[in-house]
Formats: C-alpha cells, sequence, structure tokens
C-alpha cells in the first residue's frame, strides 16, 4: 500500500473511532438504541462518508450527490454520529438524542440534514435506492446509490423484488451492502432463519457480489474503490462484521441488538475506544 | 349539468391517454408498473414513450418503493395497477415510503371498490378510503367521470403531495359536461341544490347520487347533491353549511360503511353540527359477487337505492 493511503486509512480509523466513542455516548445518554448493529457498521458508513461519498454536508441536497440509504433504520445511533462528525449536523443537535420531540428520532428521518429517507420498517431501502439509481441512469446522471442493509433484514422478501429489478435494469451504480455480523435480535441468523448461501442467491439474482471485511478500514476503502460502475450488474457488498465491534464484552453476542451498558460498562467502553484513539494519535 | 349516457371511455384510459400527452412534453414523467400494462391501459404509454416506461413484474412493494426513489431523484413518478394490490400488499410502502417520507408519489389505483365485481373479494377495494385517511400526508381523490379525470391529471404532474387516486374498470356516465368541469383538489362540488337534504357522493357514487336528486325533485323533494372527489384534505366548510342549511345528510360509496366517505362527513358533523345522517355503502361482510352494477343495486347505492333511501329519511 502506498504511503498516502496508509496515511488515509490510518485518519479515517481514527475518525471511525471518534464516531464510535460517539455512538456510545448518545446510546448511553439516551437509555435507548441499538448499539450493536450501530458499532458493527460503523467503519463502513465512515468510509463512505469521509471518503467515498460526493457528498457536501454544507450543501445536503447539492445537485449529483451520491444517495445513502439506511436501509437498516435501528442502526440510526451511528448515522447520526457520521453526520455529526461531517458536518451536517452540529453536537448539540447530535446531543438531544433520545430526548422528548427530538429532530432524531429512534429511525432515521429525512428532518435531519443528509438523510434520504425514513426507514426502519425493514426491507424498503433497496426498492427506494433502486428508484433513484434508475432516475440517475434515465437522466445519464452520474451520482451512485449506497444502500446498507441488515443480515437479519434479508428476511423481508420485498428485498428480492428489488433485487430482480436492479439487475433487470443493469444498475451498476447501485451498491447495496448487508452489514453480514451473523446475529439479529434472537440470536444466530442462520438458526433464526438460514440466510446462506448468501454469495450464491445473489449472484442468481444477477448482481455482481464482493466480499469485504466490513470492520477493516483498509479493506473497506479498497472494495469501494475498486467497484466496477461500467459492467451493467448491481453490486452486493457482503460486509463480514462483527456485531458491537470494538467493545469487546458486546462482540458478537446477540443480547447487545438493543443492550443498554450501566454505568461501568459504559466507563469500560469508553476506556477501550480512547485507548485505540491514543495509539492511532500517537503512532 | 346534464348527462351523457353514451360515454364509453372508461376513466382509467382517460387517465393515461391524458398522461401520455403531458408526458411529450414533460421528460419528468414517469410510469411505473407491476404486470398491468393491459389493466391499466398503458399500451400506448408504454410503446410512445418506452424510456419513460418503468415495469417491474408482479411486485407491488417493490414498485411503490422504486416510484418513491425515482419521485425522491427529481421524477414525476405515477405508479399504476389494480387498487385492491396497491393498498394491501404494498400498503406499507406507502405509508413509509411515500406518506412518511413525503415523497409525492401518485398512486393511481384502478379497478377500484367492486370494479372487479365477478372476480372476488380478494380483488375488491372496499378499505382503501379508510386506511388511507389515517396516513398523514396522503392526498386521496376519487374522480367522478372523464373530464374530471382529465382536469385531475394537470393537476397532478406538478401537485407536491404523494395522492392515492381511485378509478373505475368500466366506462361509467358523464357527470359533467364537458372539459370545462370545475375541479380542483380538496375543493368539492356542488351538483344540485336543494335545503331538503343533502346528498353526498364521491367517485362512481357520484352519478348516482345526482340522479336519485333529480327523482326527488320530481316528487318535490329539494335535494342539495354534492360530489366530493376528494376524500383529503377535506372539504369541512361545504360539509357543515351543508349540515346547517338542510339538515339531514346522507353519504353514498363504494367502499366499507366504516371510515370511508361517511366516516369523514359523519366526525365533522358529530363535532361541528350535529344532524341525522344515514351511510349507504357495503356492509361489513365480504361483497356479493356480480357486475359492478348488479352488486350497486344490491347494496343500494345505485340510482333507485339512494331515491328510496333519502326519501324515508325525508319523510322521517
Amino acid at each position: 500500500m502506498k504511503k498516502e493511503n496508509e496515511q488515509k486509512i490510518k485518519e479515517l480509523q481514527l475518525q471511525a473511532e471518534k464516531i464510535r466513542r460517539k455512538v456510545v455516548e448518545i446510546v448511553y445518554g439516551a437509555k435507548s438504541g441499538h448499539i450493536g448493529g450501530s458499532l458493527s457498521s460503523v467503519d463502513i458508513e465512515t468510509a463512505l462518508y469521509f471518503h467515498i461519498m460526493n457528498i457536501d454536508p454544507k450543501n445536503p441536497k447539492m445537485e449529483g450527490r451520491d444517495r445513502f440509504i439506511l436501509s437498516k433504520g435501528h442502526s440510526v445511533e451511528a448515522l447520526y454520529s457520521v453526520l455529526e462528525a461531517a458536518g451536517f449536523i452540529d453536537t448539540e443537535v447530535l446531543e438531544t438524542y433520545g430526548h422528548f420531540n427530538s429532530v432524531l428520532a429512534g429511525h432515521p428521518t429525512k428532518k435531519t440534514p443528509g438523510i434520504e429517507l425514513n426507514s426502519g420498517a425493514l426491507g424498503h431501502g433497496l426498492s427506494v435506492g433502486t428508484g433513484m439509481a434508475l432516475a440517475a441512469k434515465m437522466d445519464k446522471k452520474s451520482f451512485r446509490t449506497y444502500v446498507l442493509m441488515g443480515d437479519g433484514e434479508q428476511g423481508e422478501g420485498s428485498i428480492y423484488e428489488a433485487a430482480m429489478s436492479a439487475s433487470h435494469y443493469k444498475l451498476d451504480n447501485l451498491v447495496a451492502i448487508i452489514d453480514r455480523n451473523t446475529l439479529q435480535i434472537s440470536g444466530k441468523t442462520e438458526t433464526v432463519m438460514s440466510l446462506e448461501p448468501m454469495r450464491e442467491r445473489w449472484e442468481a439474482f444477477g448482481w455482481e457480489v464482493i466480499d469485504m471485511q466490513g470492520n477493516d478500514m483498509g479493506n473497506i476503502v479498497e472494495t469501494f474503490e475498486n467497484i466496477d460502475h461500467t459492467n451493467a450488474k448491481p453490486k452486493l457488498i457482503i460486509a463480514h462484521t462483527t456485531k458491537g465491534c470494538g467493545i469487546s464484552y458486546m462482540e458478537a453476542n446477540a443480547k447487545w441488538h438493543h443492550g443498554l451498558p450501566d454505568a461501568e460498562q459504559y466507563k469500560t467502553a469508553l476506556s477501550e475506544i480512547d485507548s485505540r484513539i491514543q495509539n492511532l494519535t500517537t503512532a | 349539468m346534464s348527462t351523457d349516457n353514451l360515454n364509453t371511455i372508461p376513466c382509467r384510459k382517460m387517465f393515461t391517454d391524458t398522461l401520455v400527452e403531458l408526458a411529450k412534453n414533460d421528460k419528468q414523467i414517469v410510469v411505473v408498473t407491476t404486470d398491468a400494462r393491459g389493466s391499466v391501459t398503458l399500451d400506448k404509454f408504454a410503446s410512445e414513450l418506452p424510456e419513460q416506461f418503468v415495469e417491474l413484474g408482479i411486485a407491488e412493494q417493490n414498485a411503490v418503493g422504486v416510484a418513491a426513489g425515482l419521485v425522491s431523484a427529481g421524477k414525476k413518478a405515477f405508479v399504476c395497477g389494480p387498487a385492491c394490490f396497491y393498498v394491501a400488499r404494498s400498503l406499507e410502502q406507502v405509508k413509509v415510503d411515500v406518506a412518511y417520507s413525503a415523497n409525492p408519489v401518485k398512486i393511481l389505483g384502478v379497478s377500484g371498490g367492486v370494479s372487479y365485481g365477478a372476480l372476488g373479494f380478494s380483488h375488491h377495494s372496499l378499505h382503501d378510503i379508510a386506511v388511507l385517511r389515517t396516513f398523514p400526508g396522503m392526498h386521496i381523490v376519487l374522480p367522478c367521470d372523464i373530464y374530471q379525470t382529465e382536469k385531475l391529471v394537470e393537476e397532478l404532474v406538478d401537485y407536491p403531495f404523494p395522492v392515492y387516486i381511485r378509478v373505475g374498470r368500466n366506462a361509467v356516465p358523464n357527470v359533467y359536461e364537458n372539459e370545462n368541469a370545475p375541479f380542483k383538489i380538496g375543493k368539492a362540488n356542488l351538483l344540485l341544490d336543494g335545503n331538503d337534504l343533502t346528498i353526498i357522493g364521491t367517485g362512481e357514487t357520484v352519478y348516482h347520487c345526482l340522479q336519485a336528486g333529480k327523482k326527488l325533485l320530481e316528487k318535490g323533494i329539494k335535494a342539495r347533491v354534492i360530489d366530493m372527489h376528494t376524500l383529503k384534505p377535506f372539504d369541512r366548510e361545504i360539509v357543515i353549511k351543508a349540515a346547517k342549511e338542510t339538515g339531514k345528510i346522507i353519504t353514498v360509496e363504494e367502499h366499507s360503511i366504516s371510515g370511508g366517505l361517511g366516516g369523514a362527513v359523519s366526525e365533522i358533523v358529530s363535532q361541528n353540527c350535529p344532524v341525522p345522517m344515514r351511510i349507504l355503502g357495503i356492509p361489513d361482510e365480504n361483497a356479493i359477487h356480480g357486475t359492478a352494477l348488479q352488486i350497486f343495486h344490491y347494496y343500494g347505492i345505485d340510482t333507485d337505492g339512494i331515491f328510496e333511501k333519502a326519501l324515508a329519511f325525508y319523510n322521517l
């Protein structure tokens, strides 16, 4: 890897850890939220908002901007924290998360600058993203659409309606990502409802499927940068992640789908993140 | 106002024919449909404007979601298909992607109510008004004839809110005389004036309400007849005025008697100017099978049924 790339990756890693800290802070402050899936998706969203997507926090509705849809809307704490870090929303606004009548609802809404769709009901994002990508093709615009789904979400049948239409219309400007942390609220995805073979299923729908280590910033950046947007196939990135990534006692434990840290656990979480921030800052 | 019983053009065809002409000069207009080219009468649109035509197969949920995405990216999207499926199978997409997300998608539900009468209750849509009225931001329009449909389409193209439009399957008699028929979304039309009682219809029942009003006039009873083409936003003023000035209101709808036009009028009347009411529609049962007119007759929402109910109500 080139020197400048290494530097970029390190900056993104640092940014992701700062965002991870925010996620823990706002969930602890709100005494509500879906911390496990937020922490598994932080690195992906950080890479998109700070490196990959063509966006302008000062002009959230910029013509020609890339679109991001959080179809797994319950992981909204990661998105709010990313939007704050990127400058779409003020820190004071982020701190209202969980307050009565806060603009920041428990699932994404368009009232928050930078959010493109009110989501939360699972299985909707890919259809809407397909519509956006189709509009870009019709108008010969170059923007790209990214849709982040959960793995448990893959049980929703509407996703496969969207999947067949995106390949039918050859939407190579559409990138769907599955946060494959292998856990859903009730336990292991493969116990609740088998999702494998995930790659073969999506390939059968006419998608180009790419595996990615979704908590490895170097691999995330490399994957997104190398997407071929000219091969007439929509992309499905299976992002292999860890639920609760970055907080030792939360990792790979379905209990932390929407578990809430107590004061002691909160301290531990922050100290684990802070030590990584320290390492990234001094190294 | 007079009637032209010779009309042979279904409202769905008037809708799509008008849309084709507008879409030729406005490339942002797109039609999204499922496997419903024929059902909706979209063959002309598909053949003349293939670049503005999005076909998605039998997948209503995806159709509504895709339309929301198209609108979000600047398109003027009309999702077209049988009413019974769009307000059932894809209801959550209508609720979240369209209404809640404030994406001004236009949903054309064709062959609504009991238009598919003989096909059975799976194909009837007698709950759509009740359900969609409870979605904040959703607008609902049931035009009564081809002239009104034409005016409606023109207004819809740049209308900044999500709208559900329900039309029937077959050609229906005209209520209005020509293309200059007065029409504005949210503003009901007074078809016949009178102070003895009020009959309010919507969609295909409007013609029957007007005919019943004329029959009552022959008996010396002056009924006020109102075309409530828009169910949301609702023209409250015309209802309150009618309650105050006529003292009795009958509503007539091709819909469940729960939560539709009758429900909307009751909510306003009961809280502003309580007067006796009668709600005519389909009772709480799986509607009988038959042609639309047979079903209208069976449940008393055709001209004769309305006339008889109105007469008894007036004489009460």
